[in-house]
């Protein structure tokens, strides 16, 4: 458990890195956590591997400057660090989003700040730990780790923009349904990715967790163990080039923007 | 994986998973082809070069083409390729984009973020916005939301706009149409062989048509209406062959329940869903319209029914857009081939909280319900409510909870006023509804299928208990996150109401 204790303070960087989360920082450990109490700021942080996550389409990858078209998605330094929120399979998108919210619209900045602060609010009372805490409207966990078919159900857009606009970095599932992979793509909100194993079975929510991009691995610094994750596929250049109009422009089929 | 109760098969559906990439023992059902020519799709985008193939292929000729199913055939002339595999991603001219009042003005403000303030939309004729979802609600932001597609119509001089104005009578709007599904198929925007995209998961309702339909985001939509293009990947099919005799108690919706239930809310995942056989060629078009609606169920990315001559003949009133039909080749690649024999099949629910939680009806009559829903772009068509007289019709008897009933479209809720229901010496849905103490038939919309605004009709806003028509039953859906919905067919929904308890709707049709 030594190996938690000097990452721990990363929970108090990362509310650096969320240019999204403007609330005070969150608590630095929820109630479930076990670890021994400590000077929580004492330690520093990982030299800078951590990128602040973009507002909206995302350019996630750390070379920006670097010429864009050739790099491959496996030499990125891009990590995701923070706590995880745990849920189990088949989260449909009335779950992430229920539709009572709908009537909010994401493109209008003030609303997509609003739908942030239900995301899974549709979750049943069984999961005691809210995603967001009452009263609050941006969450704590920076990943969610789900079981299979997360994101099944509806094609709304809010439900991937819901989790991103509420603090979410990433999602690391044992599988996605369709739609919702396309929109976390397509909006740059959250970085889906896939397990090899059951994580969500293997994780508690408030775990500390690393995800290392490059080295397709996540950690858990509670448990102390690794898991490979699966190479992102078809949808590495489109993220790459920092979702589907940046690809078309990229590619040439549309036009640069005119300013 | 799945939640889902495991379920042992009625008795003797035959299900055959043959996962060698083989040839269809089914030839391709492919009649007489209209042969007209696809028109010419606009192409105002700046195109400097197509993207790159990760892989490229060479160019083949006519006669060494491999066999191609028919979503493969689609995407491949929308591509404008000769030959495409499953795994290819490739740019895909669109033939009909469609958004409502949810996902609209979310759809319109990344158009503009990202092509501009004066941008103007690919083609003023091939984008049809339909407001359908929150429309009856004092909710300001839902009102406020069809007043933004008003004025994108107006400022982009759209041509296919189903606008309501005045939400106390809806019969006062002559352009307001409905539920989004209902109302493409009904106004002919759905052709065989084209790609439709629209943003609503249930947008996969138009493969009933022999096309390539499927739900897509808001970014998504953003671009197409911008450029008329989208990059989609060629999906695998899975192949559904139902033969046999549909029995007469049975409804399409029972044929998807059963699919759903054999291969779970994933057993699609990034699949086309083709269905073929005998029973499907019986299907009337909203029969194949609710088969093909609930293929997101099961994660498909779309579902294709071969048009025929019941498909033609539809059309013949709807549409004077010339089309061409595909149908998959002989020597076609299928990832699997699913055989049910539908003769043997029963009546089914799907119990809380999963589409696939499949069960017999007759095996859930101790479950006792508080309400009945018949509606949706599922089950609220015509022959769906035509579908429920009849069990009322036979029955003779009053229902024993409140029975709500929300036609789709206009057209579905002047049907239930003015058709005869067959057997009934004259009567029409709404007198044998009134006589056995249905609700009023409601303002045509999605409704509470959904949940919805607090004030929606028929939302679920207490932990009740509801036999429904619609397509999805995860924890809130309709409402209260407690609510227990059972997914049925109109028939069995009608026998439920009947009884006060999930019924086999064999009870009242003999």
């Amino acid at each position: 458990m030594c190996d938690s204790l000097s990452h721990a303070s990363y929970s108090a960087t990362f509310s650096s890195l969320a240019s999204k989360t403007s609330v005070s920082p969150p608590p630095l450990f929820p109630p479930s956590f076990k670890v021994p109490t400590f000077s929580p700021l004492t330690v520093k942080p990982l030299s800078s591997t951590f990128t602040p996550h973009a507002a909206r389409v995302t350019t996630i990858t750390t070379y920006a400057a670097t010429s864009p078209s050739s790099v491959p998605s496996d030499a990125s330094t891009t990590t995701f660090h923070g706590l995880c929120y745990v849920v189990g399979d088949n989260i449909d998108t009335d779950q992430i989003i229920p539709a009572e919210y709908l009537t909010l619209v994401p493109s209008n900045p003030a609303e997509y700040e609003k739908l942030g602060s239900y995301a899974l609010i549709g979750l049943p009372s069984s999961y005691a730990t809210r995603f967001i805490e009452p009263n609050e409207i941006k969450t704590k966990y920076s990943i969610v780790i789900g079981g299979a078919n997360f994101g099944c159900g509806s094609s709304r857009e809010h439900a991937p923009v819901a989790l991103g606009a509420a603090g979410a970095k990433a999602v690391v599932a044992e599988s996605y349904a369709r739609i919702f992979f396309r929109n976390s793509v397509a909006t740059g909100e959250v970085y889906p990715l896939e397990s090899e194993v059951r994580i969500c079975e293997e994780c508690r929510t408030g775990d500390m967790v690393t995800i290392e991009l490059g080295e397709s691995r996540l950690i858990n610094h509670n448990t102390g163990k690794e898991y490979k994750l699966k190479p992102i596929g078809d949808a590495g250049p489109v993220i790459e080039a920092g979702g589907i109009f940046a690809y078309a422009r990229k590619t040439g089929m549309i036009p640069p923007q005119s300013k | 994986m799945a939640s889902s109760l495991v379920f042992s098969s009625p008795a003797s559906s035959f299900i055959s998973n043959k996962k060698d990439l083989g040839f269809s023992a089914f030839p391709s059902t492919s009649q007489f082809a209209i042969h007209k020519f696809k028109k010419q799709v606009s192409k105002k985008i700046v195109s400097v070069m197509a993207p790159q193939q990760s892989e490229r292929k060479p160019a083949t000729t006519g006669s060494v083409k491999t066999g191609m199913t028919m979503t493969e055939k689609i995407l491949a002339r929308a591509s404008e390729k000769p030959q495409l595999r499953p795994g290819d991603n490739v740019w895909v001219n669109v033939d009909i984009l469609m958004t409502h009042d949810v996902c609209g003005p979310g759809s319109i403000g990344i158009f503009k973020k990202e092509f501009g303030e004066n941008a103007k939309v690919w083609d003023r004729e091939q984008i049809v916005i339909i407001p359908d979802h929150y429309i009856f609600t004092s909710d300001e932001r839902a009102n406020r939301n069809v007043d933004i597609l008003r004025d994108f119509c107006t400022e982009q001089n759209i041509k296919y706009f189903y606008d309501i104005k005045d939400l106390s009578n809806f019969k006062a709007n002559l352009d307001y149409k409905g539920v989004c599904h209902v109302a493409l198929a009904q106004e002919g925007h759905c052709r065989p062989g084209e790609v439709l995209l629209g943003t609503d998961s249930h947008t996969c309702t138009a493969g009933a048509f022999g096309q390539f339909a499927t739900g897509i985001g808001n970014t998504d939509a953003g671009f197409v209406l911008g450029t008329g293009k989208l990059l989609l990947k060629v999906p695998q099919t899975l192949r559904f062959v139902m033969d046999g005799e549909m029995p007469h108690y049975l409804l399409a919706k029972d044929l998807i329940l059963q699919i759903i239930g054999e291969i779970s809310v994933a057993g699609a995942t990034y699949k086309s869903m083709e269905f073929v056989g005998t029973v499907v060629e019986s299907l009337n078009m909203e029969e194949r319209m609710t088969l093909c609606n609930m293929v997101v169920e099961a994660g498909g990315k779309n579902g294709v029914v071969p048009a025929d001559s019941t498909t033609f003949k539809y059309l013949e009133d709807k549409t004077s857009v010339p089309y061409e039909p595909v149908y998959s080749d002989a020597q076609a690649s299928f990832l699997s081939e699913y055989i049910f024999d539908i003769s043997k099949l029963e009546p089914l629910v799907a119990k809380p909280h999963s589409p696939d939680n499949r069960a017999l009806a007759r095996e859930c009559k101790d479950v006792k319900i508080d309400r009945v829903y018949i509606g949706s772009c599922t089950g609220g068509k015509t022959e769906d409510f035509l579908a429920a007289a009849k069990v009322f019709l036979a029955s003779g008897k009053k229902v024993k909870v409140p029975t709500f009933l929300v036609p789709a479209t206009q057209k579905v809720w002047i049907d239930i006023y003015t058709l005869p229901v067959p057997g009934s010496g004259g009567k029409t849905c709404f007198q044998i509804f009134e006589e056995a103490g249905c609700d009023t038939p409601a303002s045509p919309s999605c409704g509470a299928c959904l949940g919805g605004p607090k004030d929606t009709y028929a939302r679920m806003n207490e932990p009740k208990v509801c036999v429904s028509t619609t397509n999805r039953n995860f924890p809130g859906r309709m409402g209260h996150k407690e609510g227990q919905i059972y997914l049925a067919s109109p028939y069995t929904a009608a026998a439920s109401a009947l009884t006060g308890y999930v019924t086999d709707p064999r009870e009242f049709l003999q």
